[in-house]
């Protein structure tokens, strides 16, 4: 893997495998409940008993954070597979047919790429009411569009190379052809395109939850943590620095990664993506 | 030329069409009858009466069917008409014109000042290609598009407000209350016009007519500063549009953060408040928005650039 030579994606790969551990092993790590309200403890600094000190309960902020990291990976990943699936379908669609569902696909495409993401899903988010699951749906349900556009440039070309017409001279169906022969062949950049989101997708999540609008308590959640800091701001500035930093951490190792991944996989994408 | 701007314009209407629909449609599949919402914001703590939920939905209109619902809603939106916020009662409309201006005075600043860094860097950059310059505006660019502004602008008024008291933290009207949130909300667009600069600064050096100018032996800093620069800002010019949409993003967060009293603040109170004509107004207004600034660029690429004037219309 000479990738890896690579000062930053090597550096990604570290700090997203780390991310996932913390997130893996959280629920059977011997840390201190991350939602045991202990009022007595509240604000501590740093201390061996509590690495990170406590927040405004009381309760354990190294613990938080480690537990806040499963909550993270796991809406990201979520939110991943729904916009991705869309993305998928609708650019496949749109790509092999084209005619009049690719017309009326891609102006609803364009359509909705004239409203700004993160703030259609905060509308969408709002409708449906404060919640991780519907802030979750909220930015899946908007984060397709981009991509469902990069999937069907590729399609068109991949549609056009020499394997697809021997399939079809071969008797194959159009069912097939899309999902044994083209799916296969465009999944590189698919990955690419899904690892270089999952930076923006944990930024909007958590954006989201800061606002209010998203895990709610006594959930660990990074951006929720930050909200619960703000009224400390003077007395415990770390309380909101260092969900911050988990924050940052984490997508700046899944951007050095997708980067990376990138320049592997699919010198194409550099071309297509806007 | 002429003809690409008709084109352009015709389609405008059958696009804020569409646009009134998604953000009609957000409303219909909210979950929770209206009526109830705003009885409950009137008279907290009170269970409505059913009689009272029936006479609010023909308050509202919302007894009419779906389509009859929103004919009759856009028919007012194309009048100025958004309707009253559930909360406030105030007008929706001049609500959001009340709030434009500071979200406007914000965003510009933000996009100034990441405009004004965020060339020379690019130009440096490209030009020391593989040198100590460029690994350092490269790794400015990387923390500047991962640091989540939120945190940001948390950090800068620990630094500057509470910690050394040089700045105020919060508040609207004067210039020094602009400095903190303008700078948390410029990070993110530096960083990604930065990346776009530099790329095309480098994609523009390496044609040939850079190779001219140097043969002719034009200096350095013309070939750049002249040649280059005119045809490498184009794409900064094009992303006009999304870089837009990313500062209107931003500007929800650091508006609620600096209690800034602009859109931002204005959309985030009204979506934990279920305030549903306010969220609808607002969409509608971005998107449109937004729609118009990407026609304007579109333009002024063709106008700055003849080249796209040749090109086929269309993907």
């Amino acid at each position: 893997m000479g990738v890896l030579r690579e000062p930053g994606t090597a550096l990604g790969l570290i700090l997203v495998a780390s991310l996932l551990l913390a997130g893996l092993v959280a629920p059977w790590s011997p840390l201190a409940d991350p939602t045991e309200i202990n009022l007595p403890d509240r604000l501590l600094s740093p201390s061996p008993e509590h690495l990170l000190g406590t927040d405004h309960l009381g309760r354990d902020t190294f613990s938080r954070l480690v537990h806040g990291a499963r909550a993270t990976l796991l809406a990201a990943a979520a939110t991943l597979v729904l916009s991705m699936t869309i993305a998928v379908t609708v650019g496949l669609l749109s790509g092999y047919y084209g005619g009049w569902p690719d017309t009326a696909l891609m102006w609803v495409v364009d359509l909705l790429l004239a409203f700004p993401s993160l703030i259609l899903a905060l509308a969408v988010a709002g409708a449906l009411g404060p919640g991780l699951l519907n802030v979750l749906l909220a930015v899946g349900a908007v984060w397709w569009v981009g991509h469902a556009r990069i999937i069907r440039g590729i399609t068109l070309g991949e549609r056009e190379m020499a394997y697809v017409t021997a399939a079809r001279a071969s008797g194959a169906s159009d069912r097939r052809i899309i999902l044994r022969h083209i799916a296969p062949n465009i999944l590189g950049p698919i990955v690419v395109l899904a690892s270089l989101d999952i930076g923006w997708i944990i930024l909007g999540i958590a954006g989201l939850s800061f606002l209010g609008l998203g895990a709610q308590p006594p959930t660990p959640e990074w951006g929720a943590m930050l909200s619960d800091a703000r009224p400390h701001l003077q007395t415990a500035p770390h309380l909101i620095l260092l969900p911050g930093a988990a924050i940052f951490v984490a997508v700046l190792g899944f951007n050095l990664l997708g980067d990376g991944l990138r320049d592997l996989l699919d010198p194409r994408i550099r071309r297509l993506a806007r | 030329m002429g003809a690409y701007v008709v084109r352009r314009l015709a389609t405008l209407p059958l696009l804020l069409l569409g646009i009134s629909a998604v953000s009609f449609a957000l409303l219909s599949v909210a979950p929770g009858d209206p009526a109830e919402i705003v009885l409950h914001q009137r008279n907290p703590g009170q269970m409505p009466s059913p009689a009272a939920v029936t006479a609010m939905r023909a308050e509202l209109g919302l007894d009419a069917p779906l389509p009859a619902q929103y004919v009759r809603w856009m028919s007012r939106a194309l009048a100025g008409d958004m309707g009253r916020s559930y909360v406030t009662e105030q007008p929706v409309a001049a609500q959001l014109a009340r709030r434009t201006v500071p979200t406007v005075v914000l965003t510009a600043a933000a996009l100034g000042l990441a405009l004004l860094l965020a060339v020379p860097m690019g130009i440096l950059s490209a030009r020391r290609r593989g040198g100590a310059g460029d690994a350092l505006v490269r790794l400015a660019a990387l923390v500047g598009s991962a640091a989540p502004s939120y945190a940001l602008a948390f950090g800068l008024i620990i630094l500057f407000a509470v910690k050394l008291s040089w700045l105020p933290a919060v508040g609207y009207g004067s210039a020094a209350q602009m400095v903190l949130p303008a700078i948390a909300l410029s990070l993110a667009p530096m960083a990604q016009l930065t990346r776009l600069i530099r790329a095309s600064v480098l994609d523009v050096l390496g044609q040939d007519y850079i190779r001219t100018a140097r043969a002719k032996g034009l200096s350095e800093q013309m070939v750049v500063m002249k040649h280059a620069l005119r045809n490498a800002l184009l794409p900064a010019i094009g992303a006009t549009g999304v870089i837009l949409a990313h500062l209107l993003g931003g500007a929800v967060i650091i508006e609620t953060i600096f209690t800034w009293p602009g859109l931002g603040q204005l959309i985030v109170g009204a979506a934990l408040t279920r305030d549903y004509p306010v969220v609808q107004g607002f969409v509608t207004y971005l998107a449109v928005i937004v729609l118009l600034a990407n026609l304007a660029t579109d333009i002024a690429l063709r106008v700055a650039d003849p080249r796209l004037r040749y090109e086929r219309v269309g993907v």
